[in-house]
């Protein structure tokens, strides 16, 4: 084939391109994955149960800030390693200082308290669950996100299925947490941080097999 | 690069023929730097071009173009370099010189067949593309001639490239 002729075919009929093509299919992505895993985690787990009281919807915000700021962090990180070029340091400084404030704080936690609590705040509630629960939530989104990167360009595999794997397993983790009983924020250090960085490391290793292009 | 990607064909088709040049002497200069002939560059040339048109959404017209257009290239001829590395291995320098002396005349000529290609997808992409981007009518004419609806061209544009630019890349390595 002509290279000519290989333009010709390319440049007959253009179809214009939205400005925001790239960012709302990943936008998209994300939402679409965490709508699904909400309804997956109600369906399987069912409603969750009583409303927190005070003290527990205080840890309960803590939980949710944690996770959304990964999620926050990791979509913008996504959104330009979805294009060709360098990657953004910024997002990923983020993506690492947070979890280091809520150890800090953990850390707090477990030496103002009784050497004698710790193991119940460590084997909180549903540790186990937690464990199990938290990767196989973030399946569908992790799904849908690399099903979004895989229409862009991402020349950094390995960095952006990492990062598609933090995202999803913090969206699993946020869903996890509107079922699971109030705990302490050691206890989240544990069991939450640990099966994010799980799926961040399966993404990691997903990556340069899934978004190939 | 801003009117190819508001539709306009003109633009777009200088913009990818200005393009292939620089492609050009890019990849044959770096297939003779790893010792590969440079007979190949014209299909680096051509995955790259498809490359840049199927992704064209992935560029951000805030950012300056060039820095693009060499990571797409650079990401081609990475993955082309992995996916030929049983293939024919390296070439003595001492031949590299008789490279220059080949004209670019012949030189913009590919091993990649469309019609081959064109005849792995299916009929209805087949006769999308050919009407619209070989034969350049109207995707309304073409509907009226494939007996389609109009949107059902597009899709089958659209889809049927994005398969040809996989196919283009998978094709047996010769």
């Amino acid at each position: 084939m002509k290279t000519d002729d290989l333009i010709n075919l390319l440049a007959t009929h253009t179809k214009p391109v939205k400005r925001t093509h790239l960012r709302n299919t990943i936008l998209a992505a994300v939402a679409a994955g965490a709508a699904a895993t909400l309804c997956l985690m109600l369906l399987t787990l069912g409603t969750p149960e009583a409303v927190p009281g005070s003290e527990d919807l205080a840890i309960k915000i803590v939980y949710l800030g944690l996770t959304f700021g990964l999620v926050v962090a990791g979509v913008s990180f996504l959104l330009k390693a979805a294009r060709p070029g360098k990657i953004l340091p910024k997002p990923l400084i983020i993506i690492a200082l947070l979890p280091l404030v809520v150890m800090v704080a953990a850390g707090a936690t477990l030496l103002s308290s009784h050497p004698s609590t710790w193991n119940a705040m460590l084997f909180g509630p549903q540790w186990v669950a937690c464990l199990l629960c938290i990767p196989f939530f973030a399946l569908l989104p992790f799904t849908a996100l690399i099903w979004a990167l895989r229409k862009e360009a991402p020349t950094s595999p390995g960095w952006t299925g990492a990062i598609a794997g933090l995202v999803a397993g913090a969206i699993g983790a946020a869903t996890f947490t509107l079922h699971q009983p109030s705990s302490s924020i050691p206890f989240m250090v544990l069991w939450y941080l640990g099966p994010i960085v799980f799926c961040t490391l399966i993404g990691a290793l997903l990556g340069p097999r899934l978004l190939r292009w | 690069m801003l009117a190819g990607l508001d539709g306009d064909d003109t633009s777009h088709k200088a913009l990818l023929t200005k393009l292939s040049s620089y492609l050009r002497a890019y990849f044959k200069d770096q297939l003779v730097r790893v010792g590969r002939s440079s007979a190949d560059a014209e299909d680096l040339v051509q995955e790259t071009l498809i490359s840049l048109h199927v992704r064209r959404h992935t560029y951000d017209r805030s950012e300056p173009l060039a820095p693009w257009v060499y990571t797409i290239a650079r990401y081609r001829l990475i993955d082309y370099l992995r996916r030929s590395k049983s293939v024919s291995l390296s070439v003595p320098v001492e031949f590299a010189d008789g490279i220059f002396v080949e004209s670019d005349a012949a030189a913009v000529d590919s091993g990649i067949d469309l019609s081959k290609l064109l005849s792995q997808l299916t009929p209805k992409m087949r006769v999308a593309i050919q009407s619209v981007k070989v034969d350049g009518l109207s995707v309304n004419e073409a509907a009226k001639r494939a007996g389609m609806s109009p949107s059902a061209i597009k899709v089958s544009v659209h889809r049927g490239l994005k398969i040809l630019s996989l196919l283009v890349r998978e094709r047996e390595q010769s």
